[in-house]
């Protein structure tokens, strides 16, 4: 070990974070491979080896011969500073190697209050933040993840980024990249390539001009690249890749279980998320696979975890017979299941039957809105009675905590719907009184609302954030309208609300602001103790530009929103639909309902839904 | 060693289940595995010899075990012996441990003979943490029951036996008395190794 590191390791924090080493980390010899890939996590490493979607692209990449994909997270702040005073650059776990050696620093993205982390990653890794300043094509830095349907922010920053699911398309970047290698092309050239690829959104080959108003005016693109760069997806689950042998940490993190991704996509299509709409169409895995997958997951791993994950687990088709199918082989083991991702209109006593095997940690349910009325507009699609009837199967079943979900600031939310949530609170302390089946062990009701963050490709993408002074407002109006003492309310900071508001539907000139707000020492946003929104506000004042105009404001039809060169298959008019559809408070069905023409089917040639 | 007790107890359970060994459970609401260390490491220290107490339901000797579990370890972590155990883990006294005290601008003249007087003297009274987090003094000399100090340009290698438990001192204790007493021996970084368990009579405990 190197001995500067040998002596930093006993002075942080959770060293374990810092020395890879970790069970079936894939080692190979630098001097056998022709690319090398750091794969850049820009949040913590117990944050970033809970990413499914990092572990399965660490699987995809190392499965290419000649290809050594290594992995990187950002620092806690000790570490941090200890790098930089003994002037050690950010090196990737594996090998140990700086980043800046590296061919290719891939960054997974999944929240925006992550962009400054990378620009701290980079720095931390002795590299010019910005692409005009690294002319070769080496080191090549990319970035994909969920946030990169809108890469505008980081546009300065990056020299492409990756839209859609990574399982296909990464390796096909690759391998030009490696081509590009091998006959000596420039970094032009290989962008101008690169855009050739499905997916490959490269933020300069646009040219984006604006209004006086502060309006895009237009987008251009340059050299070739595609008007729409048109995400990617994955079409047939079951042929796809997950990763059964994976990384087991030596130490603690978030999720540290076997994580089964049952479905991606979602039918359901709550008009306020972005998970919803841009992960369409949904795609099952098979039960039979499910179940080999989990028992060999668990045989590699040694954990004794499991959860079913997906952006609704109960709407699995087979869930029970799944639940079923695992039952004997967890009971052997030991393996607890869970199920993160329950609605509340389907929680059924056949389910609860088979999560009461396990510990009854606490049930969470996202009702989202407190009326019937607002839930249809944002078509939550969940009624009071069924989620009374959720609880009633789990209170008589035995559980005690539960968590409810909802957000303040939904468009056209009023008074009455927030104080709606107040009634469902005390709705749910009364069936639990007629139902608990142990009323010795208490209830413990939480309420936790959020401050609603308008999301691109969403059907309120075109929605004004709610000012400050009313998030508060209503905040106060729901917090002394809960009386029953066992109801516990939490409200979200309303600073990191408000940043994401502006840093979600941002365009590039925010690249200045982030470099600026990073330069003032903003690195983990994403963590309450290290935010700090006043360096953020001083950053937009010295760049001449006001995060309001990006959060609180309603956008019109007309207006070229800063994404519009990325398509999500799911078209802006259907988008405008749903949003007057919301205003009437009318519902539209979930996909296995009826197709209601969102245009994800375009990738499957038709009929969309299966499974 | 870069990870907790927990981490390591963890890691083991793991380990026996990828091996696809079943561990006795304890019965009862949550059952868990039965598992234990002898003597947990802190954190930040190497060692050769851990002592892991585990129970299985078949009848087993352990033959063979070590290498069938080393299969599925993670990088830095062997298993070496495995037997059925003969003696309780109370009769394990000692410890037999390095310490080094690495000195970047070489060892300071006569540091080797001033640190077996400080160490070897009639008490060593150092302040340390208790589990009430108060700070109380402690004297470490009666859990120091031998010395030997090598010297190399820039390092002294402490070998040591310390009392292992009821109550046991940690062989840093070793280097904290040398920072305290002789601030201007202090060096620029010490290692910590266990090299051995003994018994009270300072022969190899098994």
């Amino acid at each position: 070990m190197d001995k500067n590191l040998e002596r930093i390791l006993p002075r942080v924090q959770k060293p374990a974070r810092y020395t890879g080493g970790e069970y079936n980390a894939v080692m190979k010899d630098k001097g056998q491979v022709d690319t090398r890939f750091a794969f850049c996590f820009p949040d913590t490493y117990e944050i970033g080896m809970s990413n499914l979607g990092f572990r399965i692209l660490y699987g995809v990449l190392n499965g290419m011969p000649g290809v050594w994909c290594e992995r990187v997270f950002t620092p806690w702040p000790d570490m941090e500073e200890e790098l930089r005073k003994n002037h050690i650059p950010l090196y990737a776990l594996e090998s140990g190697d700086p980043i800046g050696e590296f061919d290719i620093i891939g960054f997974s993205v999944g929240y925006e209050m992550a962009y400054t982390a990378m620009l701290n990653m980079l720095d931390l890794g002795g590299l010019p933040l910005r692409a005009e300043d690294r002319p070769g094509l080496t080191p090549l830095v990319i970035a994909g993840g969920t946030a990169m349907y809108n890469a505008e922010p980081v546009a300065d920053f990056i020299d492409l980024a990756l839209i859609g699911e990574g399982e296909e398309l990464l390796p096909e970047l690759v391998d030009l990249y490696r081509r590009a290698k091998k006959e000596n092309w420039d970094k032009p050239r290989f962008l101008r390539a690169a855009v050739e690829i499905q997916g490959v959104y490269v933020p300069s080959l646009y040219n984006v001009s604006y209004h006086e108003d502060g309006t895009i005016a237009a987008i251009a693109p340059l050299d070739g690249a595609p008007e729409k760069v048109v995400k990617r997806v994955v079409h047939d689950m079951d042929k796809s890749y997950y990763p059964v042998k994976t990384i087991v940490p030596s130490t603690e993190i978030v999720h540290d279980r076997v994580t089964l991704e049952v479905f991606r996509g979602c039918i359901r299509g709550c008009r306020f998320c972005q998970a919803g709409y841009v992960y369409r169409p949904v795609r099952c895995r098979s039960r039979e696979q499910l179940a080999e997958y989990a028992q060999a997951s668990v045989r590699d791993s040694g954990y004794q975890e499991m959860t079913l994950s997906s952006l609704s687990t109960s709407d699995y088709p087979e869930l029970v017979g799944l639940c079923d199918d695992l039952e004997a082989f967890c009971g052997k083991n030991h393996v607890n299941l869970s199920l993160p991702s329950l609605r509340a209109d389907n929680f059924s006593m056949e389910l609860m039957q088979r999560l009461q095997k396990g510990r009854k940690a606490g049930l969470t349910f996202a009702p989202e809105a407190g009326t019937q009325r607002l839930r249809d507009a944002i078509n939550k699609n969940v009624t009071e009675e069924e989620l009374t009837e959720s609880l009633k199967t789990a209170f008589s079943g035995g559980w005690s905590s539960v968590k409810l979900y909802f957000m303040l600031g939904l468009p056209t939310e009023t008074d009455e719907d927030v104080l709606g949530i107040a009634e469902m609170a005390n709705h749910a302390v009364h069936t639990w009184r007629e139902h608990a089946s142990n009323k010795n062990r208490g209830l413990r009701l939480t309420v936790s609302t959020s401050w609603f963050v308008p999301k691109p490709f969403t059907a309120f993408q075109w929605e004004a954030q709610i000012s400050r002074a009313e998030y508060e407002r209503r905040v106060k109006l729901l917090r002394e309208a809960i009386t029953a003492k066992a109801v516990n309310y939490n409200w979200h900071d309303g600073d990191t609300s408000f940043l994401e508001a502006v840093l979600a539907r941002g365009d590039r000139r925010l690249g200045r602001v982030l470099e600026a707000a990073f330069r003032k020492g903003a690195r983990l946003d994403a963590w309450s103790d290290y935010f700090d929104l006043g360096r953020w506000l001083e950053a937009f004042e010295e760049c001449g530009l006001d995060p309001a105009f990006y959060a609180c404001r309603e956008r019109s039809r007309e207006e070229v929103l800063p994404w519009s060169m990325i398509s999500c298959h799911v078209s802006d008019g259907y988008l405008w639909r749903q949003r007057e559809l919301a205003y009437q408070s009318v519902t539209t069905p979930d996909c296995r309902t009826r197709c209601s023409g969102c245009g994800a089917n375009i990738v499957e040639g038709g009929e969309c839904y299966r499974g | 060693m870069y990870i907790s007790h927990l981490d390591l107890l963890r890691t083991f359970q793991r380990v026996f289940l990828r091996q696809g060994m079943v561990l006795r459970h304890s019965q009862g609401f949550h059952p868990h595995p039965i598992i234990s260390f002898a003597l947990p490491l802190s954190v930040g220290q190497a060692s050769d010899c851990e002592i892991l107490d585990f129970e299985v339901n078949e009848d087993m000797d352990g033959a063979g075990l070590p290498e069938a579990l080393n299969a599925f370890m993670p990088e830095g972590v062997r298993a070496v012996d495995c037997y059925v155990p003969v003696r309780p883990v109370r009769e394990l006294a000692r410890l037999r441990c390095r310490v080094e005290l690495v000195y970047d601008g070489g060892v300071p003249a006569r540091a080797a003979e001033e640190i077996r007087k400080l160490l070897l003297g009639e008490s060593v009274v150092i302040q340390k943490r208790t589990k009430r987090k108060a700070m109380a003094d402690i004297d470490i000399r009666p859990m120091l029951h031998s010395l030997d100090i090598q010297e190399s340009a820039c390092l002294l290698t402490l070998e040591a036996e310390v009392s292992a438990q009821n109550p046991g001192m940690n062989p840093a204790l070793l280097a904290a008395a040398v920072e305290v007493h002789r601030p201007e021996l202090s060096p620029d970084f010490v290692r910590v190794r266990r090299l051995a368990v003994l018994d009270a009579e300072g022969k190899v405990f098994r």
